[in-house]
């Protein structure tokens, strides 16, 4: 009898100091939460589930072979036309995303580094002119802007017919910006040899004049060294080889030029406004880097006759970059992101075409949606990896 | 960003609420407000005044459908909807019908899974250019840049167009008529492309109507009719003869100046039957026995309805033609209330 009525209650207490146990109590919660979350993610998937099939859809990823129908005019990378499918539409537009977000990241940077250093400067004019711009660009919406750029573009430039053009080979229009177009025929591969040998030997230079400083303590020229070689080769090679790149105008034909190489309005406002926009966040955190530098370290440095340039060179940047990066990787992801606005102003980026016409034409909404999501989500997983990688061979290390 | 938010938040939508299929009647008149997917304002069509009050041609069907259906054509809410988001927002259930100038297709009432229950507009799709460019006809525009409406079955159009006549085009793709007149306008594009009578509607509203000419060319056929979803019989039947109602009022000769009276001095069976004197077809539509008469008085017959928004003395100043009664050598034709 006693042992009957005494393991309920040794059980309770084991129960009991199992409740009271904080690390097991952790863990259970823990696992609560994850079923609850699992749970309610599988609520939502089958509800649409449900619903998709009581309008009759069913979820399938058959359309992506079928064709598109609908034209791109803006294809630099990926060709295309409208008797091809879905899935090549989407290609084309993910390429355009790419562009804009890599040529925004490149232009981003340098004005971000740029009005961040600016707005460092002890001359006032310069330091209240970089701050006026980050404040006001910083505290408008990105949208605002791109409908600003956009439509400077197209109602202040001229019309092509209107059009004045640069030694009649550049022109400025509100359908865009026209250049020559290269082309290259046969011995062309020459330059772009001569191309690859500068770059080359420039990292080469780079490796030997840094063993030589360690090893004598001269400093060799190894920027202009190397500008010289980048731009000088491949010149020389175009002479040898007998001049084989020559240039296609863009001519006035009918409603537009023809010819050449444009860069259409609706991707130089996206460009130029993600750009101007994501480098004022970009100057701030310059800004703020560089200030977390102990003022001892540039005095240190120029006391021990180091010139101001190469203390900012060797000193201060190297200390400040750990402090930069992670939230440049986010600008850098939020830009990325933020491309998604080109459709305000009808740029064929992924949104546009695969998540904005393709999801029109065919009635796929959750598919053409969970692609373009799992496009977004790629793109900011190969940044912010790429990022972290080179934050981690920045980082000080100490010896 | 819009775009997004709106897909993102029809598809939560589309998850989240329960099946709003069946039934769509009753949930209306539980409901007592009729919600219509419309355009986000197109001049004639379905555009709002100052004081918030929407009409337009588009917006009179949606009247017409609540005068029926609530017995009171005020009882409609305008979901407005970009032509991108407006099959999902319909779908999804925010809408109980589409009367929103869309084109019935193939792949809209397959692969869409809509129900389009006729036409209200017999259309087409044109071009419209400025007189001082001197272009007269479509093929002359080889190299020209095009300001279209995303997401509509004009872009497919356009690309058959230019492809079957060996021509090149540049696309600017905009979201709605708003965003194409300042495309078309600021001269970032040469010619618009739309429905032949979007066009006439566009060109009414901009500061100098006369400077622009409608090409001749009609590239394509485009039925504009309403839909709902695919799957609720008994609500598509009602939006099917509200829509027949109006047609057959006219042929009939009645209209909302005699809808009350012409009932006292008639003795033709079709019109006793149309207003509910006669017969039950009210009851079997699940509504009442005057639904066709309060459309008529309230709204008035097709023909009033387009001659109050899009009509000759309008500022859109569209000749009936194929939109006329078939009788009258048009295509509006209704099968008979019998």
């Amino acid at each position: 009898m006693d042992q009957v009525a005494a393991s309920p209650s040794q059980d309770r207490s084991q129960f009991r100091r199992l409740f009271y146990n904080k690390e097991v109590r952790s863990v259970f919660f823990q696992i609560v939460t994850v079923l609850g979350v699992c749970a309610l993610i599988a609520y939502i998937g089958m509800n649409m589930l449900t619903n998709l099939e009581a309008v009759g859809k069913e979820l399938s990823f058959s359309f992506l072979g079928a064709p598109a129908g609908y034209d791109i005019t803006f294809q630099p990378f990926v060709s295309y036309s409208p008797t091809e499918t879905h899935f090549r539409a989407a290609m084309v537009g993910l390429s355009n995303t790419l562009l804009v977000a890599v040529t925004g990241i490149i232009l981003a940077t340098i004005m971000g580094f740029t009005l961040g250093v600016m707005r460092l400067s002890r001359n006032f004019l310069i330091s209240r002119l970089s701050q006026a711009f980050i404040d006001f660009t910083r505290n408008v919406p990105l949208l605002l802007h791109i409908f600003f750029i956009y439509g400077i573009v197209i109602n202040v430039l001229p019309k092509p017919k209107q059009a004045e053009g640069l030694a009649d080979s550049f022109f400025l229009t509100n359908r865009g910006l026209y250049a020559p177009k290269p082309i290259f025929e046969e011995g062309a591969w020459l330059v772009l040899v001569a191309l690859i040998v500068a770059i080359g030997a420039s990292i080469f230079i780079q490796r030997w004049a840094k063993a030589r400083q360690i090893a004598t303590g001269q400093i060799f020229p190894v920027f202009w060294t190397c500008v010289g070689l980048i731009v000088s080769l491949p010149i020389i090679a175009f002479f040898i080889s007998g001049m084989p790149i020559s240039f296609d105008f863009p001519k006035l034909k009918g409603f537009n030029f023809k010819g050449g190489f444009i860069l259409r309005p609706e991707y130089l406002a996206l460009w130029f406004a993600l750009s101007y926009y994501t480098s004022s966040f970009i100057a701030e955190i310059v800004r703020g880097g560089i200030l977390a530098i102990h003022k001892g370290q540039r005095e240190a440095s120029l006391a021990l006759g180091v010139t101001p340039n190469r203390t900012l060179q060797l000193v201060i940047i190297p200390q400040a970059l750990p402090l930069i990066i992670p939230p440049l990787a986010s600008n850098y992801l939020n830009l990325t992101k933020n491309s998604s606005l080109a459709i305000a102003i009808g740029y064929y980026d992924i949104v546009a075409t695969l998540g904005g016409i393709s999801l029109m034409q065919t009635g796929k909404e959750v598919e053409t949606m969970f692609l373009v999501l799992t496009c977004y989500l790629v793109l900011s997983l190969i940044i912010s990896g790429s990022m972290n990688f080179l934050n981690s061979r920045l980082q000080l290390k100490s010896r | 960003m819009k775009k997004i938010v709106y897909a993102v938040a029809g598809i939560a939508a589309a998850a989240l609420v329960g099946s709003a299929n069946a039934g769509t009647l009753e949930d209306v008149k539980a409901r007592g407000v009729l919600k219509c997917v419309v355009s986000e304002g197109l001049a004639g069509f379905a555009f709002p005044d100052d004081q918030g009050n929407w009409s337009g041609f588009d917006i009179d069907f949606c009247r017409a459908t609540a005068a029926a259906v609530l017995g009171d054509g005020q009882k409609m809410e305008a979901v407005t909807s970009t032509g991108k988001t407006r099959f999902t927002k319909l779908n999804a259930g925010e809408g109980d019908v589409l009367w929103r100038n869309t084109t019935v297709t193939f792949s809209r009432d397959v692969g869409v899974k809509l129900t389009f229950l006729g036409v209200n507009y017999y259309d087409g799709q044109g071009f419209m250019a400025k007189k001082d460019m001197g272009v007269t006809s479509a093929l002359e525009l080889d190299g020209a840049s095009v300001c279209i409406q995303t997401g509509t079955t004009t872009e497919l159009n356009l690309a058959d167009f230019f492809r079957s006549n060996g021509m090149t085009y540049e696309a600017i793709p905009v979201d709605n008529a708003a965003e194409a007149r300042e495309c078309y306008q600021s001269g970032r594009g040469d010619v618009m492309t739309t429905d032949a009578s979007g066009l006439s509607a566009q060109r009414s509203a901009m500061v100098d109507p006369d400077a622009h000419v409608v090409l001749k060319e009609i590239i394509s056929k485009e039925p504009l009719g309403p839909a709902v979803r695919q799957g609720d019989d008994a609500w598509g039947d009602v939006v099917r003869w509200v829509l027949y109602a109006t047609i057959t009022a006219e042929e009939l000769g009645i209209t909302s100046a005699n809808v009350n009276t012409i009932g006292n001095e008639t003795n033709n069976p079709e019109i006793m039957r149309f207003l509910g004197l006669e017969g039950n077809q009210g009851a079997e539509l699940g509504l009442d026995a005057e639904w066709a008469k309060r459309i008529i008085a309230q709204v008035g017959n097709y023909g009033e309805i387009f001659e109050r928004n899009i009509g000759v003395n309008t500022p859109l100043g569209i000749e009936r033609g194929v939109n006329a009664l078939w009788t009258n050598g048009g295509l509006q034709y209704s099968p008979p209330f019998r």
